[in-house]
């Protein structure tokens, strides 16, 4: 499918949010980033699930939990595809992103039969740009085993150094977790030669892949990654549910997580025997409606296709960053050659909180604040950034309702 | 509301000009102040005898918001006691939360607008939450989680 401006436009009217108000103006949204807006498809998904054919899966024996649990195994093979994963096994459904990250913190530090557990003096390969889901974590881990976190530094455009990067791998070496795409800078960070740099030093890599899903083609298969995890919520799914990828390399190889129902086989107090994966990993009852939720989210962005969605993002960042060329007083941070549609920024010597709460008056919603990324605003030297990101709905129209309002910021402060 | 009514003149002429600005040499009290949702930062110095404030200062920075609240705070409490900045304190926190005046507050009259913005009322008392623990001597960072 080759992109078309004008065929793309509809998918707005997909969108029941983009007919609200904010502050009683016809709503912008240009905070994509924190979450994304949800099509009648996936509203229309979990209704009709909830209405009609609910029912909790792997248990009951009655038709409507065996169609509710081939529902939810049909999403982990939607989701496979997706992501390019070779087997529906490598697909862990997990609250969100901040989950899966916890996940692979907990089990892959205390080891196997095959790996030792982490110890002090280990270290974790981290980058400047992670956000605060990808840094406590580890944090945690630090201060209760001791490890060592090594955080790979960014240029002044907002991309890693690799050569840094290159430099930290040593027989210590346990992880490298690092996010696919910066949720302020927009970087699209180089994860196959990241993996391949890891590997040749026998590292497994995890990857945040918050604010990478909803925007670019994946396929975890050829980036060869190890983990891989992200939100349905930003991906226009529902809140609630993400995504794990365990490379089947790792499958065999992690201890269960969090222990309950639906992840054994037998029970005693003596012995407990665990299911294979992926369900050795989803102790309880899930958020079955979320997970049908996200099927008709990727359903919906199938049928768009990501590329297009890439192709759109793009345009919107470029006609934005044209219209930025008669606004000097914005200072732009993040100018990486691979971005995403986001731009974090600040206005001359206005504080963001002023600007948001403008932009808010003018019924335009974007983010004002650190991004949950503290490290990188100690970067740049700001206290708070001001960003506004965009999704399959936004117009350039959008954008110009932005270039307006910050107008009327700068006319208010001079 | 409009924009204006929320950044009247005077927040923002306090905003950019902030009264009793600096470090108080003499100061007895001292206290940091963080608002973590937007970075806002603020220390105030504070001279105290006998329960009543002789001299106020503050720097630090932030928002249009948290700085003209700041400087208007050090304005209007300067001889005050510690009881009547409590007793105005009160009053102000009514005023940026439901937008009611209870007694004649003067200029800080001013910051009646940001009830209407429920978010940014952590912004309008950081300098008094922070004032308050640095009389109580309190060793915490104050915040307004």
């Amino acid at each position: 499918m080759i992109y078309d401006a004008a065929s793309f436009s509809t998918y707005r009217h997909d969108f029941p949010m983009m007919a609200a108000t904010n502050r009683g103006k016809p709503l912008v949204f240009l905070d994509s980033a924190a979450s994304a807006q949800k099509p009648l498809a996936v509203i229309n998904a979990m209704q009709q699930f909830y209405s009609q054919q609910y029912a909790n899966i792997h248990r009951g024996i009655y038709e409507i939990s065996e169609s509710a649990s081939h529902q939810f195994e049909q999403t982990r093979e939607t989701v496979r595809q997706f992501i390019g994963a070779k087997k529906a096994e490598e697909i862990i459904f997990v609250s969100g992103t901040t989950a899966g990250i916890n996940f692979i913190a907990n089990t892959l530090s205390l080891g196997s039969d095959n790996r030792q557990a982490f110890k002090a003096g280990d270290e974790v390969i981290l980058t400047e740009m992670e956000h605060h889901a990808n840094i406590v974590p580890w944090y945690l881990l630090a201060k209760r085993i001791g490890i060592r976190l090594r955080v790979v530094p960014i240029n002044d455009e907002g991309e890693l150094d690799l050569a840094v990067y290159q430099s930290f791998f040593n027989d210590k070496t346990k992880l490298v977790a690092v996010s696919h795409v910066s949720n302020v800078l927009g970087t699209i960070n180089p994860i196959k030669t990241m993996a391949e740099m890891a590997h040749h030093h026998n590292v497994p890599i995890l990857v945040d892949g918050a604010q990478a899903a909803p925007h670019l083609p994946l396929n975890v298969t050829q980036l060869d990654v190890d983990f891989y995890t992200f939100s349905a919520h930003k991906l226009y799914g529902p809140t609630g549910i993400g995504v794990l990828y365990i490379n089947e390399r790792f499958l065999h190889d992690l201890p269960p997580y969090q222990g309950g129902g639906n992840m054994i086989r037998t029970v005693s107090f003596d012995e407990v025997t665990f299911a294979k994966p992926p369900h050795c990993f989803e102790a309880g009852t899930p958020s079955i409606a979320s997970v049908i939720g996200l099927h008709a989210a990727i359903n919906y962005l199938s049928t768009i296709g990501m590329d297009n969605v890439r192709a759109h993002e793009l345009e919107l960042l470029d006609y934005a960053e044209t219209q930025l060329k008669s606004h000097p007083e914005i200072t732009i941070y993040g100018r990486a050659k691979e971005k995403v549609g986001l731009l974090s920024f600040t206005l001359g010597a206005v504080h963001p909180h002023d600007i948001g709460t403008i932009l808010d008056h003018a019924g335009i919603a974007v983010r004002a604040g650190h991004h949950c990324a503290m490290p990188l605003m100690e970067r740049f030297k700001v206290p708070a950034m001001v960003r506004i990101a965009f999704g399959i709905y936004n117009n350039t129209a959008d954008i110009d309702h932005f270039f307006q309002a910050c107008e009327s910021i700068k006319g208010m402060f001079q | 509301m409009s924009l204006r009514e929320l950044y009247q003149e005077m927040i923002l002429d306090h905003s950019k000009y902030p009264r009793n600005f600096g470090v108080l040499t003499h100061a007895n009290h001292e206290h940091v102040g963080h608002n973590p949702l937007c970075g806002d930062k603020i220390t105030i110095y504070l001279h105290e005898e006998n329960g009543v404030i002789k001299a106020v200062q503050f720097e630090g920075s932030g928002c249009a918001i948290s700085l003209a609240s700041a400087s208007l705070m050090t304005e209007s409490i300067k001889g005050k006691t510690i009881a009547e900045f409590e007793a105005l304190f009160s009053a102000f926190h009514v005023l940026v939360t439901e937008g009611k005046e209870t007694i004649d507050l003067g200029k800080l009259d001013s910051l009646r607008g940001v009830s209407a913005f429920p978010v940014r009322v952590k912004c309008a008392t950081l300098a008094w939450h922070t004032l308050k623990a640095a009389l109580l001597q309190d060793r915490n960072p104050a915040t307004t989680e």
